[in-house]
């Protein structure tokens, strides 16, 4: 009685004749860490019984944007209002209590409880996730320990968890990126359950296919910025994919004006010289985590891409050439001859080296440059007598001055730009030479000008005879780095373009695991 | 993961984990362990005691007596997380601030004030806990100067060993039961066990506890208050603290600054041999118990044999090692 005489009237009427008062929306939210920005201004609107996509390329601030709508970190700024109500979610508990019930990409069950413990901790009624999973047509004994359980079906459990509130918005993180096709098929009903209920489900995933068959619109994010809101099932992926890269003409601009940056390589030469270089790396059929039998040849002089979705193999991949995984099946032979790498010094000593992606993975944070870009030369030349300092400081010199990084504050690593660290990690093999550089996103989170370089440099290094595996979440990159592009999806090779055909809209296509036309491929 | 081959929806999907026993061996059989080892010692102790077995159970019960309590205290924080190095110096404290103040008190009133002195322990540990969640300070490093503060406070208190307890305060750890044989010591262990953790273990805070020392982001993203709980995990370690250190004062009668000094290391021995995980989230206190059982008989055997004391401590440090490590073999077995 309280609780309705409180409420406003004209809200009710309002939320009876559906669409006219969004169920969430969300005006200019924006969020910085430090100097990175991760969500510029972004506009979403569900309306309620709507199944809404939230779309956009890796890092367009898609799960930054729920994480602020869930109350896991607080906006700099904007607002978000449910059912017309001004609100920001304090809690993911408090979130809960507005309504909106997040399945989060990271599991949010506690691995050393069971999932009767982990229900009881939340204070969910066990009988009810019991009797949500039957509903889905699933069984799961709850006295088992979660860390036990596999990832898809602790999915599952988040799921019903978060449904057993009935909740307004069910917030749906990426959920199908770690499921088999049959609990996916069981999620897309539960979303068109939530639709007939008149509840929303707002919906994150990188499967457009999925997008289109069960969502009725799609929001899309780019550079932390909303740049269309669309119904998918009438644009279809193409028009998606455009809305996703920008308008054609902006686009087409953008790549000119890197290609003139990057113009160490004129496309026409590129074309003419098929590149014919010994085969350094060979991958024959390796398997192991995501990867499900990939064979490849990396030749020297050439820089081979590898474009994919994340989680696709690509990490796995890496870390099994670089020995920091061990192959469950196939061979690697390096130059002509076979070797299975235990550990990052075995693949170093045949002068395979890698880049990781987190440039603090391959860094000693608190050491000096001169320190991190001569720490793989200690395992070379006199690797038991003292270290030759005059030699090792004309190495690192000569790395440090190649990659134009600056020295103001290189008495600690950790000081140095985003850009400049990641220029050191690169030096590192420069100092100490190498046969096969595995660059795992070397781009990630540096600037347009240090992007140059970095391409500039990969360019060079090739035309040096060296053989060099790349791979990049920014698509843009492929065709201005590369002379091949390997497209990977559910760890296989789906294509292979000539870097020169390697366009966004091509890549995307196959990086979907959709077949190319004839013409393209 | 066993999954109905048939994509049409209607097929069931279901999960079968390990069998229960499997399960029930793998979440109990280290604190299962721990007490057989401890069973299988008593035969040797005894063939090396000419005493009544009462009697030697008596002294056990009252050897380890403190650090069952400081090995409780210790599990909670590590249990949830975090480390706590400043148990033994709190311990002194209560022990010569009680020691000072119960000389001249009757019985009753040395009970009442034992309540307080547990209360301002809890509030004591709370602090720290409040600092380490409020600054982010590793918990090593906070508790780590706490050690030297309390230190500090028990010379402040009691410069030179004195005091006392009320006689029949001391017969709470050094009497028995209704003269059943039953040591008193080992009641009032379990009984604080029964009273305070048992209860707790299944509750809400009891589980976030485990959540929270298990994967600290999944308790938060659960919903669980996560510096509450840290701070509640070292105020319910400063209760068992408060414990320890009044179990110090009635087992020896006097009240002495530097008496709690060797329980911080062996509490943490105790909760390691008893098999609670360093990184939190995994045991139980019940081992525990039977490891700080383990641990005091062990020593009482060396001196029983009459090995020299320093060579003792070898022997312990390498049984330790040794233990965990077949524990460890172990259990990686059952795993995989």
């Amino acid at each position: 009685m309280e609780g309705a005489a409180r409420r406003p009237l004209r809200v009710r009427s309002h939320a009876m004749n559906d669409h006219a008062t969004p169920l969430l929306e969300v005006r200019g939210v924006a969020k910085h860490y430090g100097p990175v920005v991760a969500l510029r201004s972004a506009d979403l609107s569900v309306s309620p019984g709507e199944v809404h996509a939230l779309l956009g390329a890796n890092g367009a601030g898609k799960s930054t944007l729920v994480k602020c709508l869930t109350g896991v970190i607080r906006p700099d700024s904007g607002t978000i209002s449910v059912s017309g109500r001004d609100t920001r979610a304090r809690s993911p508990m408090h979130a809960a209590r507005l309504g909106l019930s997040p399945v989060f990409q990271d599991p949010a069950l506690v691995p050393d409880l069971s999932v009767a413990q982990n229900l009881r901790l939340t204070g969910s009624s066990i009988d009810a996730v019991r009797s949500q999973l039957a509903a889905m047509n699933l069984k799961v004994s709850f006295h088992e320990l979660v860390g036990d359980l596999p990832l898809p079906i602790l999915r599952m459990l988040d799921l019903a968890r978060a449904l057993i509130h009935d909740p307004q918005l069910l917030i749906l993180d990426e959920i199908t990126a770690a499921l088999p096709s049959d609990l996916a098929d069981r999620v897309f009903d539960v979303m068109s359950e939530r639709r007939e209920k008149g509840r929303s489900v707002l919906f994150i995933t990188h499967r457009l296919a999925e997008v289109i068959a069960n969502c009725d619109r799609a929001t899309i994010l780019r550079d932390g910025e909303d740049v269309g809101t669309m119904v998918p099932r009438e644009g279809g992926e193409a028009r998606i994919v455009e809305i996703m890269l920008g308008p054609e003409a902006a686009r087409a601009e953008a790549a000119a004006s890197e290609r003139d940056g990057a113009a160490e390589r004129p496309a026409a030469e590129a074309e003419a010289e098929p590149s014919e270089g010994a085969a350094v790396l060979e991958v024959d059929d390796v398997r192991v985590g995501g990867v499900q039998g990939i064979s490849l040849t990396l030749r020297s002089g050439e820089v081979l891409g590898l474009a994919a979705l994340e989680g696709q193999g690509q990490d796995e991949l890496f870390e099994a050439l670089a020995g920091q995984r061990k192959l469950e099946s196939g061979e690697l032979r390096m130059d002509g001859k076979a070797f299975r790498p235990r550990h990052p010094y075995d693949a170093i000593r045949r002068r395979i080296v890698l880049v990781p992606p987190d440039r603090l993975l391959a860094l000693l944070p608190q050491r000096s440059v001169r320190e991190n870009v001569a720490a793989p030369l200690y395992n070379t030349p006199l690797r038991w007598g003292p270290i030759n300092m005059r030699e090792e400081g004309r190495r690192v010199r000569r790395a440090v001055d190649a990659l134009q990084i600056d020295m103001r504050a290189a008495r600690q690593v950790r000081r140095l730009s985003g850009g400049n660290q990641q220029k050191v990690t690169i030096a590192r093999w420069l100092a100490s030479g190498f046969a096969a550089l595995l660059c795992n996103d070397p781009t990630r989170g540096i600037d347009v000008g240090t992007k140059r370089q970095v391409y500039a440099l990969l360019r060079e290094l090739a035309a040096d005879g060296a053989a060099i595996l790349f791979f990049s979440s920014e698509l843009a990159e492929f065709p201005l780095v590369c002379d091949r592009v390997l497209t990977i999806y559910g760890g296989r090779v789906t294509a292979e373009l000539p870097g020169a055909a390697a366009d966004e809209e091509t890549l995307l296509q196959a990086m979907h695991g959709l077949e190319l036309d004839e013409t393209a491929a | 993961m066993t999954t109905a081959p048939a994509p049409a929806p209607a097929t069931a999907i279901e999960f079968r984990g390990a069998a229960p026993w499997r399960r029930a061996l793998r979440l109990h059989g280290w604190t299962i362990a721990v007490w057989l080892v401890l069973l299988a010692m008593v035969p040797y102790w005894r063939s090396l005691t000419q005493q009544d077995f009462k009697f030697d159970l008596q002294a056990l019960a009252i050897d380890a007596l403190p650090l069952c309590f400081a090995a409780m205290a210790q599990a909670v924080v590590v249990i949830s997380g975090g480390i706590d190095l400043s148990i033994g110096s709190l311990m002194g404290v209560v022990n010569v601030l009680s020691a000072r103040e119960m000389v001249d008190m009757s019985f009753r009133q040395a009970l009442l004030f034992s309540l307080l002195l547990i209360a301002l322990t809890a509030l004591a540990s709370g602090l720290t806990g409040t600092i380490i969640v409020l600054t982010r300070i590793p918990d090593i490093v906070v508790t780590l100067g706490m050690l030297f503060v309390w230190q500090g406070v028990a010379l402040w208190i009691m410069e030179i060993p004195g005091g006392g307890v009320p006689v029949d305060y001391s017969d709470l750890a050094i009497g028995d039961l209704g003269s059943t044989g039953i040591p008193n010591a080992a009641v009032v262990v379990f009984a604080a066990f029964l009273l305070v953790w048992v209860p707790l273990r299944w509750l809400r805070p009891g589980l976030a506890l485990y959540a929270v020392g298990s994967n600290r982001n999944s308790a938060y993203l659960s919903g669980i208050g996560v510096s509450r709980t840290r701070i509640g995990a070292y105020m319910l370690a400063g209760v068992f603290t408060g414990l320890a250190g009044l179990a110090l004062s009635a087992s020896s009668g006097i009240g002495d600054p530097n008496s709690g000094t060797t329980y911080t290391l062996n509490s943490v021995a105790a909760v390691v041999l008893g098999g609670v995980s360093l990184l939190g989230g995994v045991g139980g206190l019940i081992g525990v118990i039977a490891a700080a059982y383990v641990l005091t008989l062990s020593k009482i055997i060396l001196l029983l044999r009459g090995t020299d004391p320093n060579y003792a401590n070898v022997y312990q440090g390498a049984l330790i090692i040794l233990v965990v490590v077949i524990g460890g073999l172990l259990t990686r077995k059952t795993r995989s």
